[in-house]
This record gives structure tokens, sequence and C-alpha cells, in this order.
């Protein structure tokens, strides 16, 4: 296998990609190990590196794909800005080293617990740079935060894993930090109370930025909302959800657990996770299938985005009989198939080397649009194949 | 504007068409009379009239299939028409087209409170989106200036916008899935009541696509709780750049404002004169709108006019009750109708990098007096989205001529300052001919490759969006 590539600039980017013979693996930082990997000589965008733009006054700022989240993190957080979706560090997860970059997070379209309120990461892309499969070097959208100029394709980009073009840059919108946060703890009982809490909180004209459930030690289960902005709004928005959610159990004022619920370190010791996007509401269905079909084996659960986004995991105990973990997988997906949405397989020692699809799989039409989209910016299908497969 | 030569072929087909349409639809949901199609000649941007060969208003996704079907068996073209209020003649018929029109599809089909979601036909009007989930305190955040009467599928043709995306966000990000029709008739879901996408984010290509990839006829909504209260404050400039300079330092300190819109002296003028909202004499106007409790209210507009304050306004007027917020409203919101007493005018929407708004504004007073037409500023400054309204008089012989290529300019201006063409109204035939200013030959190459994903045959909307003389070969296939 070749050495991997790092094209310096958008020209090396473009070149790497004509003169490549056979299928190429694109990474940034190399921190999301989600779907198959490719085979084939990797190509990273690492080197293409730096903040090109930043006008705090338009909250706006542009960089190289490249450019390491923590960089711009820093480079906003000194204008008292933020990267508002809250992209998720899959690395304690995961288990992977390496530096998250500005192009994994768009590729991956990765967000975190604010994106109940604010938006998805591809909500946040204005514009992007990208080399497509044929190594043209092409641009959508721009840097402005209104643009209808055409077909939006940084949409279609955020989120392809890299399987239509390479990003070299992308243009983001950006928001001011809140002068402060709390976080409301309510101790509820059972897993329908939680989501009921969730959509009682989110129901309120109270700009909940953060709902998920947590698990304590003792087996406890527990809701948490966050609301951000001034002070004293903060005071009066707790005491209201307060009153609001008492009904669903005893509620505490706790210190800031989000970082955790973002990243979800404590998931680094389970054998196989799964991320999966369903209404809220039916949440509750995959849960009393999950407990069916693990009766004897019991399972991890975390919700967030109001009950939107769940974590489902085991560890390796609980995911020790290969058949029954296949079995689980296809009823997973087969199910959130039949409610709308989708369910992912983030990581899986015993999965891993199974022939089953990672991403949810898609319904015929969208499979064939799908395949002929690919055609069209791959045409030799040559990036990332099989990774969304 | 050129628009294609009518296909004669399709023309000598008319009767077997509308026989075939008549065959799926109910009599009256089919339009070939040339006295009623002409009620479809335009949409709001009525300088350019065509009447479609045939009109049909069907009333279920399987009627627009069956439609569908008809159109692209006999090789004939197809206009998808909301409620017709594109500025930017996004559904403006050729002559040997089909108008698909949603009209009759207005249906709320589902509310769910609990997912905060509400799916509906494409046909349903903006505001009553709204007005569906209004007694349980929700509200549907995208509200372009048309809402009373544009459709959510025109809204989603052109990823509308409107005066409170600065917080909420335009359609786009407020869309969780469709129901839509593929040219050949094919019905496809995307997305559904879960957030994103695990596949290619097709939702998002379609949102803004113009109605050139498919005919959506179902929507699922994001819908919020409203805020327990709203109100503005109205800070007069004696320049555009201060005001410009005020608007960076507000976004700047962290108060996220709801809307802030910015008009200037001829805009401000022409509203007092209409309005009698009694504005101050000055150059430039902001009105910056907050939420929240009343508390959280005037804790903002406190913040607000601190910082205004330190940029010497010529007046600065908090309102303090719904009749003070109406009052400082009603110039804006009138500025459309106040311009349109005394001149016909073109309405762009051009945005730019908030940082260029001085620049932008003193580069477009150097135009009018090149061009010797009156502009008036209105936008949402918040986001750089520019309503510069250009006057002129549609009786005078050459002065619409002269008003578009001021147009043009105005906008390879936004593009030269870092901008684009359009933030909220869309192409359409209005700025077709400005996409090379602003994208090169392979940029378009690739969106009109995706169109090609969709529609192979170029039958949807196909003189819009893209130059003629650029998707020629494609259309001519």
């Amino acid at each position: 296998m070749s050495a991997p590539l790092f094209p310096q600039d958008e020209a090396e980017l473009s070149a790497a990609i004509i003169d490549a013979a056979g299928p190429l693996q694109i990474l940034g930082g190399g921190t999301r190990t989600i779907g198959r990997i490719s085979e084939g000589q990797k190509l990273s965008t690492a080197q293409l590196k730096g903040i090109v733009l930043y006008e705090p006054g338009a909250l706006t700022l542009v960089a190289k794909t490249g450019t390491s989240i923590a960089d711009i993190v820093t480079a906003l957080a000194a204008e008292n800005q933020k990267l508002a979706f809250e992209p998720m560090d899959h690395r304690i997860m995961l288990g992977t080293e390496g530096t998250p970059t500005l192009g994994g997070v768009m590729a991956a379209n990765v967000s975190g617990p604010r994106r109940i309120q604010v938006g998805a990461a591809r909500d946040f892309a204005l514009g992007v740079s990208f080399v497509d499969g044929s190594g043209q070097f092409l641009k959508n959208g721009g840097r402005v935060m209104k643009n209808v100029t055409g077909y939006d394709l940084v949409k279609l980009m955020a989120g392809s894993w890299g399987t239509l073009g390479v990003l070299s840059e992308v243009a983001l919108k950006v928001l001011p930090v809140s002068e402060t946060q709390a976080t409301l703890k309510i101790h509820v009982s059972y897993w329908d109370h939680a989501v009921a809490c969730m959509s009682a909180a989110l129901g309120t004209p109270f700009d909940v930025s953060g709902a998920a459930t947590v698990c304590d030690a003792a087996g406890g289960l527990g809701v948490i909302i966050r609301v951000e902005g001034f002070d004293a709004s903060i005071r009066y928005r707790m005491t209201e959800l307060k009153a609001r959610l008492a009904k669903f159990g005893e509620t505490e004022e706790i210190s800031d657990p989000w970082a955790e619920v973002k990243d979800l370190p404590a998931w680094a010791l389970l054998d196989t996770v799964w991320k999966v996007s369903v209404r809220p509401t039916d949440a509750l269905n995959i849960i009393t299938m999950m407990k069916e079909l693990q009766k004897d084996y019991g399972f991890s659960c975390q919700l967030d985005w109001g009950g939107g986004l769940m974590w489902l995991g085991l560890d390796a105990k609980q995911a020790c009989d290969l058949l029954a973990c296949i079995q689980l997988h296809t009823a997973l997906q087969g199910l959130v198939a039949q409610l709308g949405g989708h369910a992912t397989l983030m990581k899986s020692d015993i999965l891993s080397k199974q022939d089953i699809p990672h991403f949810q799989p898609l319904s015929r039409p969208v499979e064939m649009i799908t395949q002929t989209l690919r055609g069209k910016f791959d045409p030799r299908g040559i990036l990332n194949p099989g990774r969304m497969n | 504007m050129e628009m294609p030569q009518p296909n004669l072929e399709i023309l000598l087909k008319k009767a077997k068409v509308a026989a075939a349409l008549r065959a799926v639809l109910p009599h009256d949901a089919v339009i070939d009379d040339p006295s009623e199609t002409r009620a479809y000649e335009c949409d709001a941007l009525t300088a350019y009239r065509c009447p479609p060969m045939i009109a049909v208003l069907p009333s279920t996704t399987q009627q627009v299939s069956d439609v569908l079907k008809i159109c692209h068996h006999e090789g004939v073209p197809v206009v998808p028409r909301g409620s017709g209020t594109s500025l930017a003649g996004g559904a403006l018929p050729t002559a040997d087209c089909v108008i698909l029109g949603v009209a009759k599809m207005s249906q709320v089909l589902e509310t769910d409170y609990e997912n905060r979601l509400i799916r509906v036909q494409s046909g349903r009007t903006n505001l009553s989106v709204s007005g569906a989930v209004e007694e349980e305190d929700f509200f549907y955040a995208p509200d372009p200036s048309s809402q009373l009467a544009c459709a959510i599928s025109g809204n989603i043709a052109m990823n509308s916008g409107g005066a409170h995306c600065l917080k909420y966000g335009v359609t786009t990000n407020n869309l969780l899935g469709v129901t839509m029709v593929m040219m050949d008739g094919e019905i496809v879901e995307i997305g559904g009541g879960h957030l994103d996408s695990s596949g290619l984010d097709i939702l998002g290509i379609i949102c803004g696509s113009e109605g050139q990839l498919g005919v959506v006829t179902e929507a699922t909504l994001r819908i919020l709780p409203k805020p327990e209260g709203a109100r503005p404050v109205m800070i007069a400039f004696d320049s555009n750049e201060v005001a410009g300079a005020c608007v960076a330092d507000i976004i700047k300190a962290g108060v996220l404002p709801v809307a802030i819109e910015f008009m200037d002296r001829p805009i401000i003028e022409i509203c007092e004169n209409f309005a009698k909202a009694g504005y101050p004499d000055c150059e430039a106007l902001l009105i910056v709108e907050v939420e929240g409790s009343e508390t959280e209210i005037q804790d903002q507009l406190d913040r607000i006019c601190t910082i205004a304050q330190k940029h010497n306004p010529v007046e600065l007027r908090q309102s303090q009750s719904d009749a003070e917020s109406a009052a400082i409203w009603l110039g804006r919101k009138s500025a459309f109708g106040a311009v349109g007493q005394v001149a016909d005018y073109m309405c762009l929407d051009g945005t730019i990098p908030v940082s260029a708004l001085p620049e932008v504004l003193r580069r477009i007073k150097e135009l009018s007096k090149l061009y010797g037409l009156r502009v008036g500023n209105v936008f949402h400054a918040g986001d750089g989205n520019m309503h510069p309204l250009i006057m002129f008089d549609a009786n005078k012989e050459g002065d619409l001529d002269l008003c578009e290529a001021m147009g043009a300019d105005v906008l390879r201006l936004c593009v030269e300052v870092g901008g684009c063409l359009t933030g909220e109204h869309g192409v359409g035939i209005e700025k077709r001919d400005l996409m090379e200013d602003q994208y090169s030959a392979s940029d378009l190459e690739i969106q009109m490759a995706v169109k090609d994903v969709f529609d192979p045959g170029w039958l949807l909307n196909p003189a819009k969006v893209f130059p003629l003389s650029v998707s020629e070969s494609r259309r001519a296939s």
C-alpha cells in the first residue's frame, strides 16, 4: 500500500485524485471510524490548514478543512463566540486517536446536544469548496447567512462522508457564547416519563438548549434540561421550568453535565454502540423491543435531543452471542425503517466483520437517487467506496 | 428576458394531453380554455407573462403522480406552482407547458405537539400552518412577507426566509421531510419526523431547487412554542455607516435579536408619507426586535440601547406597549406597498457580508445616480439580506430595461463583495442570466448534473435557474 497522501493545497488535492489508480480512503483527522472503512490509499486533508477569514460582527468564519476543531474553538472563544452545534468528539467512545478537524465534522454532519435547539452542523455550513471524484475543484454556497442562489450542494456535501468529494474549505455561521447556563435535573421513574418530561420542556417558550437523559450509578433515571442566556433570564426560566416539570419527579439544579452527554466517555467500555434517530415518542417503541430481545442480557440507553437521538449499547457480556447480535441489529434497523428514522452501527467488536449494513438501508427510490448522484460526483467510484453502506 | 421557443409538436398535442389529464383528474381540475389559462400567465414578477398550454389543479399526491406520468410520457414540460407569489418568476409558464398548481392541496395531515411537528399538504399557505397550531401556542417560524398568500410548496422550492430568520433559520432549517413526486410519476418519501439523514442529505438539495427536481406534495415541518412576548426598539442614525457599525456591535455583544431591519432615507421618507408611522428625519433607521418574558425583553432592550447610545443615535424609541410596537413596525411592513404607490419598482434580494454594508450602500447610491433611477433600501441587516427597491416607470419606453440593467449591476456588486445574487427569493428567470457571475462553468455543471439525476429529460421547470445557453443541450435532448 502506498504512503498516505497529505495534499498541501487544493491543486495538490485535485492532482492526487486525478492520479489515483484505485480507491481512496478519505480522512480528516481519522477520529471517526464509523461505517465500513474502505480499502485503498489514504488521502488526508490534515495539511489543508488555517482560518481564512473570521468576521465576528458578521458571525462568519471560513477555514480550510484540515483546521482542527480545537483551533477553531480557540479562535472563536477569543471573540466570545462558539460553534453552536457543539460537535461531538468521538475519540473517547470509539477509542480513536488523532485530531478532529472541520472537514471531518462537516463530512459526517456531527452535532451535539444543542442540535435540538439550533440545528445540526449542516445548518451552520454556509459554503463549501471541494474536489470531486474527477479532480474538479468546485464551490457552492458562499459566506453569507442567506443564500438561495442555485442548488444547495452545501447540505448535500455535509454528511456525505467524503463519498461525493473531498472538502477543502468550509464557511461557517457561528454564534455568541451565552453569558451563563443552568441545568435542571428531574428524577423520573420510567422511560415514558422521561420522554414526556423532555417533550413538556421543549414545548415551553423557555428556549431549552439541551434535553437528555442520564443514568446514575445506582441505576436511577434522570432527565436533564439546559437553558442558556443572560443571568436574569436564566433565573426566570429555571423557576418556570421547575414549576412545570415537577409533576414528572423531584427536581434539582446540577452543575454542567453536558460534556459527558455529548462525548459519551462512559461508552468507551462498551463493545457495540448504535446511534438511532427517530421521532422522540418512537424511542419508546425501540426501548420496548430492546428489552424484549435483550431480556437475558440487558443493554445501555441514553436519550438526547428530547428523545430524537438514542444511543444504544451492549458491553462484552451483553454482546456475547453473535447470532443474537446480528438479529438485534437487523431488528433494530427494521423497526426504525418502519417508524421512520435511521439506526447506525457506531462501533462493534462482535459485528465488525459481519456482512451487515452499518448505515440504515435506504428505500428503493432513495437508493436509486443516491447511486445516480454518486455516479455524477464520483464517476470512477474511488472516494470512500462503500463507506455509507 | 429570453424564454425558449415553444415546441410546436407539443402545442399540436394539446387536445390529446388535455384528454389524458381529464381521464385522471376531476373535470374542473383541468383548465385548457385560453380565457382561463390566462389566470396562470405570471407570478408576482408581473413584468413577464405567458399563458400555459394547460393548467391542472390536482388534490392528492396520487393525482400529481398521474399528471406527471402523462406529461413524462408525452414529453410535456411541467411548471409547478404554489400560490404564484414568486418575485423571481419561478412559476412563469412557457406556452407549451402544463402548470401544475397545488392550491387545492391545503389540508393539515397531522399535528404532533409532543414531537413538535406538523405534516401538511404543500399547497397550504405559510401563515395557515401557524394558524393550525396556534391554539396550542406553537408556530411555524419562517415568515416571508408574502406569508398570508404564499404556499409551503413555494417556500420549499425557494428555501424562503423572512424577517425572523436571524434567530429561527430559513425553510431548510425547519423542514423535516417531504413526499415528492418525481417527473416520471414515482412517489418518494424523504426524511420524516426524525432529525438528519443517515444517507446523503437529499432533503437538503430538494429544498431550494426551485421545482426542478420534483413536485413536493406533502411536507413535515418543525413547529416551535411561541415566545411569551416580543418588542422592538427603533434606532435612528445620521449615516448608514454608523447604523451598520451598530448592527455589528449588537451581534458581537451576544444579544441575538429575532430581527434587525434596516431602512435608508429614501425608504424612510416614502414609508413615512404613506403610513405616518412617526419615523424621525434621519439617514438610517434600525428596528431591532427581541423576544422573551417581560423582564427578559426589558433586559435585552436595555443592552441594545446601551450599545446604540455609543453610536450617538438621532433618536432611540423603545416600545413600551403592543400599540407602540405596531407603530414601529407599521412603516417597515408597509414599505413595499408604499413604494408601489409612488412608482413601479423592482425588488432585489442580493445578500452581502454585514461588514460590506456601508460600501455597498454607497455604491448603490452611485449606481442610482448613474442610471437616473431612485433606489430605496430596506433589508434584514442581521444577516446581510438586502432588498434594494429600484423605482421606474413601466409606461416609459426603455425604463424597465434600464431598471433591469441597474439591478444586474447591483447584484454583481453583491457578488463582488463576497455575497450572492439571491438570499431568499430564488433565481427563477430574474437572476438566471447572472448565474455565471457567481458560479464558474464547472460549478454550474455539477448543479445541472444533479438535475439530470432527478429529471433526466429536463421537463420540470426547465427554463429557470440556469442560463438558457448553458442548459440548452440538456433541454433539447
